[in-house]
C-alpha cells in the first residue's frame, strides 16, 4: 500500500510514522513519555548510543498497554483525515453508533466526539462488540435505517462476528468499520501488532455483502457511500470497511486534490421481471385454494398494506412465518401453517426456507439417521417464489437452506414487486370467479374464529401452574400495554409464540421477528437497539427475554441505563438451555440410555440452576428498576403494572419470572 | 405391537367402547409427577402437560383421553416428532404412574371464565 508523507508545504508537521522513527534514531526513550506527552524532552537512553535498527524497542509499558500508543502524535497543521471521514458519515444521517472503544480507531473516535460534536451519529458506549452489532440489528428493524459500529480490527471484530452473522441471515444492514494498522514496519509493536492483520475483513467476508479497505480519504468517501448503498439495496445485508490507523490520524494532504463527498442516491430495489409477474398472477387468479406465505416479505408499513391488498384481492389465507411483522394477525385471512396442505398454488415471499415450508423433517433416526422427510403439500401444487436471496452469491455458510424447485421464481424484492403483482392479479381475475373468491373469504373467517377459540382453550391449561405458564405470562402483560403504542422488540418463539397468538398485532412495529442466525446473545442487545428506535418515536417497548440468551451479553443492560433507553424486559427464566435438553434426550433415547441429569432437573450441561441466577439483582446493579423472581402467577399483574409506569417515565425495567420451559 | 395397541385403543375410544378410568391405571400420581420431571417429559410437554406449539406441536397430554395401554403404546412406538422411549429408558410402571399423574391434574377451567382471556 502506498504511504503518504506530510505535505511539503508544512515542514513543521510530522506524521506519526515519521515521528516515531525520528525519535528512535535520536535515541529518545519511550519510557517516560506517557506522563508528559513530550518525548523530545526525556533523558537520552544510554542504549541509544549503540548501533541498532531504527525502531522503537518493545518495552514493558508498551506491552502492558492495550493500545500501546501512548506516544502522542505531534500536533499537525490542517484538518485530521478522520474529520473528513466524519463529514462523510454525517452526510448519511446515521443516528447512533453503538460501539466498544478501541485504540485502532482512536483517530475517528476523537473526530466523532470532538469535531463531530457526538451527534449524528451519537456514540453509545457498549461493553461488548457483539452487543453493539445486535443493537444496530434491532434498531434497523424498527427504524428502517442502518446504524454504524466501530470495532477493534482483530479481537473486536472476532467478538462482533456472531452478531454480524445474525444480521446477515436476517437480511439487516449494518455499517461496520474496523480499525487496523497496516504498516508493519512502523506500527507500534506488542499488542497493537497482535491486533493487526493483513486483511481484517476476511474474518467476516463470507457473511457481509461487500467490504473494502480504503487507502486514501477519497477512497474512504467513495467506499463508505458505496457500502451504504449496497447495504440498503435488497437484500439488505451488513457491510464492512477496514480503516487504517494512519489514514485516520494523519492530516488531510494538501497536494491540490480536492476531497469531495459523493451524493447518496438510493438504488431502486430489484423488481420481478414482468413476464414472470404475469405468470404468477395467472396461476394465483386461476387457483381454487391459493395460499400466501411470508417471512421477511415486508420492509415497511406500506409493504404491509400492499400484502393486505393482495390477500384481499384473492381472499387467500396468509401464513406469516414471523421473520418480520408482515400481516396483521387480526385479519380474517391470517392463518396457521397447516393451510399449505390444502393449497393448489402457493406463493412464498422472501422465505428463509422454502423447502421446510412445503416439506417436513422429523429427526427420529429413521433412514440411517437421516430422519423422515415428507411433503406437506398435495402433488401438483404450483409453487411461486419471490426472493431477493436469489441475488446473494455466497456459498460457505449454509443459510440458503435446502434447494426447493419452484414453478415460477423471481430473483427480486417482494415488497417492490407487490404493486405490479397486484395489478397483474387484478387484470387476470375472471369476473365469474368473484363469488367463489368471496366464499373463500367466508371460509377463512370461520376457520379463523375456530382457531381463536382453540388458542384460548390451550392458553387456559395450566393457568395457575407454577412455574408460571408462558400463556399466562403473555395474558398478564396484555392489559398493561394494550392502550399504549407498544412494540414487541424481541422474539417470542421460545414462549410458544403466545404474544403473537394472544395480542392483536396490526402494525408494522408490533414485533420485529427473530435473530435470523439463531446465534444466542442476540435478544437482549437487539431489544435495546429496537427500544432506542421506539424511544425516538414515542413508543413503548417490551421484550420477553430468555435466560440463556441473556447471559451472553448482560452488559447491554448497562448501555440501556447509561443512554436512557426505556424498555420493559420480562425474563422467561426457565433455568435451562431447553433446545439442547431436548436434543440430549432424543440422543439418549435413540441409544437406549437413560439421560444423566445429575442433581438437576435436566441433562447435565444444559441447566442454569444451582445456583439460580438473580436477574433482578443483575439488572439493579446496572441501573435498571427490577423485581422478582416472581413464582406465583397472581403476583404478575401488580408487578407488571408498576414496571410499566417505570418504563413510561423513561427508565428500563426488568421483571424476573420463573416460567415453564416453553 | 405397540402401534397396534395404539390403533386399537384409539379406534375403541372413537367407538365409545372404552371409558377412561384413572383408578384402573393403578398408578401413583405422586410418583408419576416425579417420573414426569425426572425423565424430561416436562421439557416438551410442560409440567402440567399443557404442551407447546413449538415443542409438542400443540399436543396436550394434560388428561390424555387415551386408555393407559394406548398411552404406553404411544410412548414406546412413536416415530414422529417425539422420540420413542424403550423399556430400558423408562419402565411400564413409571409410565403408568405418569399416566396417573396426568389424569389426576385439575380439570382446566373454561377459558370464558378467565377474565384475562376475554
Amino acid at each position: 500500500m502506498a504511504r503518504r508523507q506530510s505535505g511539503s508545504d508544512r515542514p513543521a508537521s510530522v506524521s506519526r510514522r515519521g515521528f516515531l522513527a525520528s525519535t528512535a534514531v535520536a535515541g529518545a526513550a519511550a519510557t517516560s513519555a506517557a506522563s508528559t506527552g513530550a518525548l523530545a524532552a526525556t533523558a537520552p537512553d544510554p542504549i541509544a548510543a549503540q548501533p541498532r535498527p531504527a525502531a522503537v524497542r518493545p518495552d514493558a509499558r508498551l506491552a502492558a498497554t492495550d493500545g500501546g500508543r501512548s506516544l502522542d502524535v505531534a500536533k499537525a497543521d490542517g484538518a485530521a483525515g478522520s474529520d473528513f471521514m466524519v463529514d462523510v458519515i454525517k452526510s448519511l444521517d446515521i443516528d447512533y453508533l453503538p460501539a466498544n472503544p478501541a485504540s485502532s480507531y482512536r483517530g475517528i473516535h476523537e473526530s466523532l466526539i470532538n469535531y463531530g460534536g457526538n451527534k449524528k451519529p451519537e456514540f453509545l458506549t457498549c461493553t461488548h462488540e457483539e452487543a453493539a452489532v445486535a443493537m444496530c440489528h434491532g434498531y434497523f428493524k424498527i427504524a428502517g435505517k442502518p446504524l454504524m459500529t466501530l470495532v477493534h480490527g482483530v479481537v473486536g471484530l472476532q467478538h462482533a462476528s456472531m452478531a454480524i452473522y445474525n444480521a446477515w441471515v436476517d437480511r439487516v444492514p449494518v455499517m461496520i468499520l474496523g480499525g487496523t494498522d497496516l504498516d508493519a514496519a512502523h506500527r507500534p509493536p506488542g499488542v497493537p501488532t497482535i491486533h493487526s492483520a493483513q486483511d481484517i475483513n476476511k474474518l467476516v467476508r463470507d457473511f457481509t455483502k461487500w467490504d473494502d479497505q480504503p487507502v486514501s480519504l477519497q477512497h474512504f468517501a467513495q467506499s463508505f457511500v458505496r457500502a451504504y448503498r449496497f447495504a440498503m439495496t435488497p437484500p439488505y445485508e451488513p457491510v464492512m470497511l477496514a480503516l487504517d490507523a494512519e489514514l485516520q490520524e494523519e492530516p488531510i494532504r494538501n497536494d491540490g486534490e480536492k476531497l469531495y463527498i459523493p451524493r447518496y442516491v438510493a438504488a431502486a430495489p430489484p423488481q420481478g421481471e414482468s413476464g414472470a409477474v404475469r405468470e404468477a398472477a395467472r396461476l394465483l387468479a386461476g387457483a381454487e385454494r391459493p395460499v400466501i406465505i411470508v417471512d421477511r416479505a415486508v420492509r415497511s408499513p406500506n409493504g404491509m398494506k400492499l400484502l393486505v391488498e393482495l390477500a384481499e384481492l384473492l381472499q387467500a389465507p396468509v401464513v406469516d412465518q414471523r421473520g418480520r411483522m408482515n400481516f396483521p394477525n387480526t385479519h380474517h385471512l391470517a392463518r396457521a401453517a397447516n393451510v399449505v396442505g390444502q393449497a393448489d398454488v402457493i406463493i412464498g415471499l422472501e422465505l428463509a426456507d422454502y423447502w421446510a415450508t412445503v416439506n417436513s423433517f422429523i429427526d427420529n433416526g429413521e433412514h440411517g439417521g437421516h430422519g423422515l422427510q415428507e411433503s406437506k403439500i398435495k402433488p401438483g401444487t404450483k409453487l411461486i417464489s419471490i426472493s431477493s436471496l436469489d441475488l446473494n452469491m455466497k456459498s460457505n455458510y449454509q443459510d440458503f437452506q435446502r434447494f426447493q424447485v419452484v414453478d415460477v421464481g423471481m430473483a427480486a424484492d417482494s415488497e417492490a414487486t407487490l404493486p405490479a403483482l397486484i395489478e397483474a392479479v387484478r387484470a387476470a381475475l375472471p369476473n365469474d370467479r368473484k363469488d367463489a373468491i368471496a366464499k373463500r373469504g367466508e371460509a377463512s373467517r370461520k376457520a379463523k374464529e375456530a382457531a381463536r377459540v382453540r388458542t384460548h382453550e390451550l392458553a387456559a391449561i395450566g393457568w395457575d401452574a407454577t412455574p408460571i405458564s408462558t400463556a399466562r405470562l403473555a395474558a398478564e402483560i396484555w392489559p398493561h400495554i394494550k392502550d399504549l403504542d407498544w412494540s414487541l422488540v424481541g422474539q417470542d418463539r421460545y414462549i410458544s409464540y403466545w404474544p403473537s397468538r394472544l395480542w392483536p398485532m396490526d402494525k408494522f412495529h408490533r414485533h420485529i421477528g427473530g435473530s435470523g442466525g439463531a446465534g444466542q446473545g442476540y435478544n437482549l442487545p437487539a431489544s435495546i437497539g429496537a427500544a432506542l428506535a421506539n424511544r425516538d418515536r414515542g413508543r413503548f417497548s417490551i421484550s420477553i427475554q430468555c435466560d440463556g440468551d441473556f447471559m451472553y451479553s448482560p452488559g447491554a443492560m448497562w448501555t440501556a441505563a447509561r443512554h436512557k433507553i426505556p424498555l420493559l424486559t420480562i425474563m422467561h427464566n426457565n433455568h435451562a438451555y431447553h433446545q439442547e435438553t431436548m436434543h440430549l434426550v432424543r440422543m439418549a433415547n435413540r441409544r437406549d440410555r437413560v439421560t444423566n441429569i445429575g442433581n438437576d432437573l435436566g441433562p447435565i450441561g444444559t441447566r442454569i440452576e444451582n445456583p439460580n441466577i438473580e436477574y433482578a439483582k443483575i439488572a439493579e446493579s446496572m441501573g435498571w428498576w427490577s423485581a422478582g423472581p416472581i413464582k406465583d402467577p397472581s403476583q404478575l399483574g401488580p408487578t407488571i403494572k408498576r414496571a410499566v409506569e417505570v418504563v413510561k417515565s423513561g427508565q428500563p425495567a426488568l421483571i424476573d419470572v420463573w416460567t415453564q420451559p416453553r | 405391537m405397540h402401534r397396534f395397541a395404539i390403533r386399537a385403543a384409539v379406534a375403541a375410544l372413537a367407538l365409545g367402547l372404552v371409558v377412561v378410568d384413572t383408578a384402573a391405571a393403578a398408578g401413583s400420581p405422586d410418583k408419576g409427577k416425579v417420573a414426569f420431571i425426572r425423565n424430561g417429559c416436562y421439557l416438551c410437554h410442560g409440567t402440567v402437560g399443557q404442551g407447546s406449539i413449538t415443542t409438542s406441536r400443540g399436543k396436550v397430554v394434560n388428561h390424555t383421553k387415551l386408555p393407559v395401554e394406548a398411552f404406553i403404546g404411544f410412548v414406546r412406538g412413536t416415530n414422529r416428532s417425539m422420540p420413542p422411549y424403550s423399556e430400558k429408558v423408562i419402565s411400564d410402571a413409571d409410565l403408568t404412574d405418569i399416566y396417573a399423574y396426568l389424569e389426576s391434574l385439575p380439570k382446566t377451567a373454561d377459558y370464558k371464565t378467565i377474565p384475562l382471556l376475554q
